[in-house]
């Protein structure tokens, strides 16, 4: 049909020219387009595609890092948060201690206080009384001299210093026999 | 071969035990001879010639298609082809020559990977039917192209001296040997490798062709009387050989690029 009906046959390891030429431009096209046109073009399209993904990675490295420094602020927060919290409880228990061992010792002054009150009450008490017996008794004593003695023991002041000799002795002696 | 042998390959009226006395049409040289399709000022314009030049506007048609309007986020036909480019690419060019130094050579071998599989497949594609590539021109032009290109690379790298070292595989600390392995590594390599490089393409789909056929006109020659059975063997030999020849197609092709890569690598390497 097609076949080439020769009597004479090439060996088939000897190329025709025609051929050769044929193929050279076929495939010259082939490279033509390759290298000047096709390729470039792919080239720049991997290239962004690359960067594109590129970028996309060190966006999300970049969003991760943040991520983690807040994480690592919020931790950190919450550390000190928690310390201040101890801390302040610490305080406030200390604060107590000291607030009950003041009132304590607040307690204790005052009741030292009203007792040494109560004490100089007491003593001036005592002293008035003793004054106002010293008096009473000085002028029962001289009233009952008089009348013992039917003698006006008027005189004042001297009844008075009578008296309180005798009341002084009477306490050098209390003084002395204690 | 006869004239008339060669005819009877279509002869629909010849088959085995048939009485027109014609024995099996066996494929021969004459499988890879056509007759010019039409002839301008004595160039003689053939099937083959044909074939290539659709080879051609298939590559760029597909590739202009796939890469014309690259996206960045691609679409089916451009995923395609960046799966075919990136395997040359990365798959072949880099793995032999590095990316510093095979970038520069990756539009030569993705164009010659896909020129040369094209060429190939066409061996099983109806009324096509005839891989370009066994005709040894189309391999013998390719395999000069890598041999120009490969041998002045090694002379502008290396310089005139460094060159042919580079080519004889010159070593001093090879002693009085030295001159025998010069004369055989430059014989290996400027005389033979162009040779093999085009014939490895050419043998195996000229040989790969020759059984396509056989198998076929076999099939064909066989069905007759008892001998049907043996037309269904045949027949189921032409349908293994189509799929061994996809393998070998794309094998070839990718053989080719590799050895090419592999010589460009060698012309780049330092003294060894």
């Amino acid at each position: 049909m097609i076949q080439l009906a020769a009597g004479e046959e090439q060996s088939p390891l000897i190329p025709p020219g025609p051929e050769l030429l044929v193929g050279t431009i076929a495939f010259a096209i082939v490279f033509f387009f390759f290298w000047k046109k096709l390729l470039p073009n792919i080239n720049k399209v991997l290239e962004q595609r690359r960067e594109a993904i590129e970028g996309g990675i060190e966006k999300a490295e970049a969003a991760q890092t943040e991520a983690q420094s807040v994480l690592e602020q919020y931790k950190a927060q919450l550390a000190e948060a928690r310390h201040e919290a101890a801390r302040l409880r610490q305080e406030a228990q200390e604060q107590g201690a000291q607030l009950i061992a003041e009132m304590r010792s607040e307690g204790q002054r005052q009741r030292e206080e009203i007792i040494a009150a109560g004490h100089a009450q007491i003593a001036a008490d005592r002293k008035a009384a003793s004054q106002s017996l010293r008096q009473d008794v000085g002028q029962l004593a001289t009233t009952l001299a008089g009348k013992l003695v039917g003698e006006s023991l008027e005189d004042h002041a001297r009844q008075s210093r009578t008296i309180d000799r005798f009341l002084d002795e009477l306490e050098e002696k209390a003084e002395a026999a204690r | 071969m006869s004239a008339d042998q060669t005819q009877l390959a279509f002869d629909w009226s010849c088959r085995i035990m048939s009485d027109n006395g014609c024995g099996f049409p066996a494929p021969g040289l004459h499988s890879f001879l056509f007759k010019p399709m039409f002839t301008v000022g004595g160039f003689e314009f053939n099937k083959v010639m044909l074939l290539a030049l659709v080879t051609t506007l298939l590559v760029v048609t597909f590739f202009t298609l796939a890469f014309g309007k690259a996206k960045v986020v691609p679409g089916k036909l451009q995923m395609m082809g960046e799966a075919g480019y990136d395997f040359v690419r990365r798959g072949i060019v880099y793995e032999t020559m590095g990316k510093k130094d095979g970038e520069k050579y990756v539009p030569l071998m993705v164009s010659l990977f896909f020129f040369i599989w094209i060429m190939n497949v066409w061996s099983v594609i109806p009324l096509a039917q005839f891989p370009v590539s066994s005709i040894i021109a189309y391999p013998a032009v390719l395999s000069a192209i890598v041999y120009v290109t490969w041998v002045s690379v090694t002379f502008k790298r290396h310089g005139f001296v460094g060159g042919w070292k580079n080519v004889t595989g010159f070593d001093n600390s090879l002693g009085p040997v030295k001159w025998l392995v010069s004369a055989i590594e430059l014989f290996s390599n400027l005389l033979v490798r162009p040779f093999t490089h085009a014939v490895r393409l050419f043998a195996n789909m000229f040989a790969g062709h020759l059984m396509l056929v056989m198998f076929t006109v076999a099939s064909w020659y066989l069905l007759n009387s008892w001998m049907i059975p043996a037309a269904g063997v045949s027949f189921a030999m032409t349908m293994a050989m189509i799929v061994f020849e996809l393998f070998v197609q794309a094998v070839q092709a990718y053989v080719f690029v590799l050895l090419a890569c592999s010589y460009l690598q060698g012309a780049l390497a330092e003294h060894h």
